[in-house]
């Protein structure tokens, strides 16, 4: 539940470096405390956001739920996959289920996200 | 959605730890810790229509109305006529301030003693506070003469437990368990007699849309029968269904959800419940109010609508016509029998013809939507 190779924010959204490029998504225990994801509200592709702008927005059946931009950058590739298949981030949230693509501003950033154990003591307690 | 008395634990129904060992995601609504989900809303939904689903409705608020002067006092509290009842009905009803704003809607049964008035659990006090206060205002409120000794209003709330089984195979699951002749019982009517061993008033209603009973029982039979009732309906395939599936499948259905789509700054008519206002009442709280509004012309209606882009209404979400604000969404969500996002909300009169074409702004962005007529879900 919380892959090694994973940056996380305590947003519970995830980011995997790929190069000079950050995957994003939401994790686990994000998806469970949603239930159904029936809805997902991507970027334009282009588009730029700060760190800690809200960049996209997952809906369940019952609420809607800001994803912030765990890192700066410009938005390269979105998931078109989600809008067919919402139900992607419930079944493979660090997979399939992946949301956005950035270019990141500054790779230096995600030093001050948590790691993967840092992550789960922030989840388990 | 979340309801929070600040500082004060959530009240618990009888069924609260057999939600929690079914493993249910546990929210706060109307002070009470209720189950929101066990599998998940979509599965819940899809199995209330197709098979059966059990639902703990024990927060939901009942009080038992009798005396001499109880029947000529329903008949004024409520907009719909009640004092004709037989024993053995149920009815819609809601209950009007004097300027025709929705207090509470109500479910009235009537027994051989008294009216058993079941109510919104975020409700319960305010309704039995404005009974009340009818009930000793009253001679000087310009309704019918009856001693306010006449009249005696009790909370049974606390002693009461609700269960219902709604979905197709309802009636063969509730069968097994009580020597009722069920096919005798039509929608809107009641009896009483045994289930799985327990008294219980057995009532055909509910608010899915689908066949199904509603079980009124002493807190002490809610955890037997529960457990009762989903080993009989395992073979039909019966499970537990929380509060987010409630709300989709009465959304579906376009009932409207008190504290959503009506309140004290809505009336009846505005909110299509004409059926239940009956202007030919001598005199009921509200009536002349509703009067004027007809006479006048009701300025906005509650309208179902389908989105004709990609998005999912909510409540507050704004609606334009003509690139004009013309009202406000009141529910929404995606339907999970449609696979398409169905919402509620008021528009002004002009604007709620069936086919009307709306824009609702979801995040800084106009979505097309189209005005419906009927229910979402056919059934």
């Amino acid at each position: 539940m919380y892959p090694e190779d994973l940056r996380y924010n305590k947003e519970h959204e995830w980011v995997r470096r790929e190069n000079g490029r950050a995957r994003i998504g939401i994790t686990h225990y994000a998806q469970e405390e949603l239930g159904d994801v029936v809805f997902v509200d991507l970027p334009e592709p282009g588009s730029t956001f700060q760190a800690g702008e809200a960049f996209a927005a997952v809906e369940s059946v019952k609420a809607v739920s800001d994803i912030f931009a765990p890192v700066s950058g410009r938005v390269v590739e979105v998931n078109e996959a989600l809008a067919d298949r919402p139900e992607l981030i419930n079944e493979d949230p660090y997979g399939e289920g992946w949301i956005a693509v950035f270019e990141m501003d500054d790779p230096s950033e995600l030093d001050g996200l948590l790691d993967a154990e840092g992550y789960r003591k922030m989840v388990e307690g | 959605m979340t309801d929070s008395a600040a500082g004060r634990t959530p009240k618990r129904t009888p069924l609260y730890d057999e939600h929690v060992a079914a493993g249910a995601r546990m929210i706060e609504f109307a002070g009470f810790a209720m189950p929101v989900e066990y599998s998940g809303i979509i599965a819940e939904h899809k199995t209330v229509r197709s098979a059966a689903g059990l639902f703990d409705l024990s927060h939901m608020g009942e009080f038992s109305v009798s005396g001499p002067g109880a029947a000529a006092f329903m008949e004024w509290a409520v907009t719909n006529k009640v004092a004709n009842m037989k024993e053995g009905q149920a009815r819609y009803a809601v209950i009007c301030k004097p300027d025709g704003g929705i207090v509470d809607d109500v479910v009235v049964y009537r027994r051989a003693d008294d009216f058993l008035i079941v109510a919104n659990a975020a409700n319960i006090e305010k309704d039995v506070a404005w009974l009340d206060y009818l009930r000793r205002s009253w001679p000087g409120e310009g309704g019918p003469p009856v001693n306010p000794e006449d009249v005696v209003i009790r909370d049974l709330s606390d002693e009461t437990a609700l269960i219902a089984i709604q979905g197709p195979r309802s009636e063969a699951v509730l069968a097994r368990l009580t020597g009722a002749d069920l096919s005798a019982v039509r929608p809107f009517r009641f009896v009483e007699d045994r289930v799985a061993g327990h008294r219980a008033l057995i009532s055909r209603t509910g608010y899915t849309g689908e066949d199904g009973f509603e079980l009124y029982i002493a807190p002490e039979a809610a955890v037997p029968l529960w457990r009762a009732l989903l080993e009989a309906g395992g073979p039909d395939g019966l499970v537990p269904v929380g509060l987010g599936a409630r709300d989709t499948l009465r959304l579906e259905m376009r009932f409207p959800l008190y504290g959503n789509d009506i309140d004290e700054t809505t009336t009846p008519l505005e909110a299509g419940l004409d059926f239940v206002v009956k202007f030919d009442k001598e005199g009921f709280v509200g009536k002349e109010a509703l009067e004027r509004q007809r006479d006048q012309g009701v300025p906005r209606r509650l309208v179902g609508f389908k989105l004709e882009g990609r998005g999912i209404p909510r409540q507050g979400y704004p609606l334009f016509a003509g690139g004009r604000e013309v009202g406000r969404v009141t529910s929404g969500s995606m339907s999970p029998s449609l696979g398409e996002p169905v919402g509620m909300g008021y528009v002004e009169a002009a604007c709620a013809e069936p086919g009307t074409l709306l824009d609702m702004e979801m995040r800084g962005r106009r979505i097309p939507a189209r005005v419906v007529e009927g229910r979402f879900v056919e059934r």
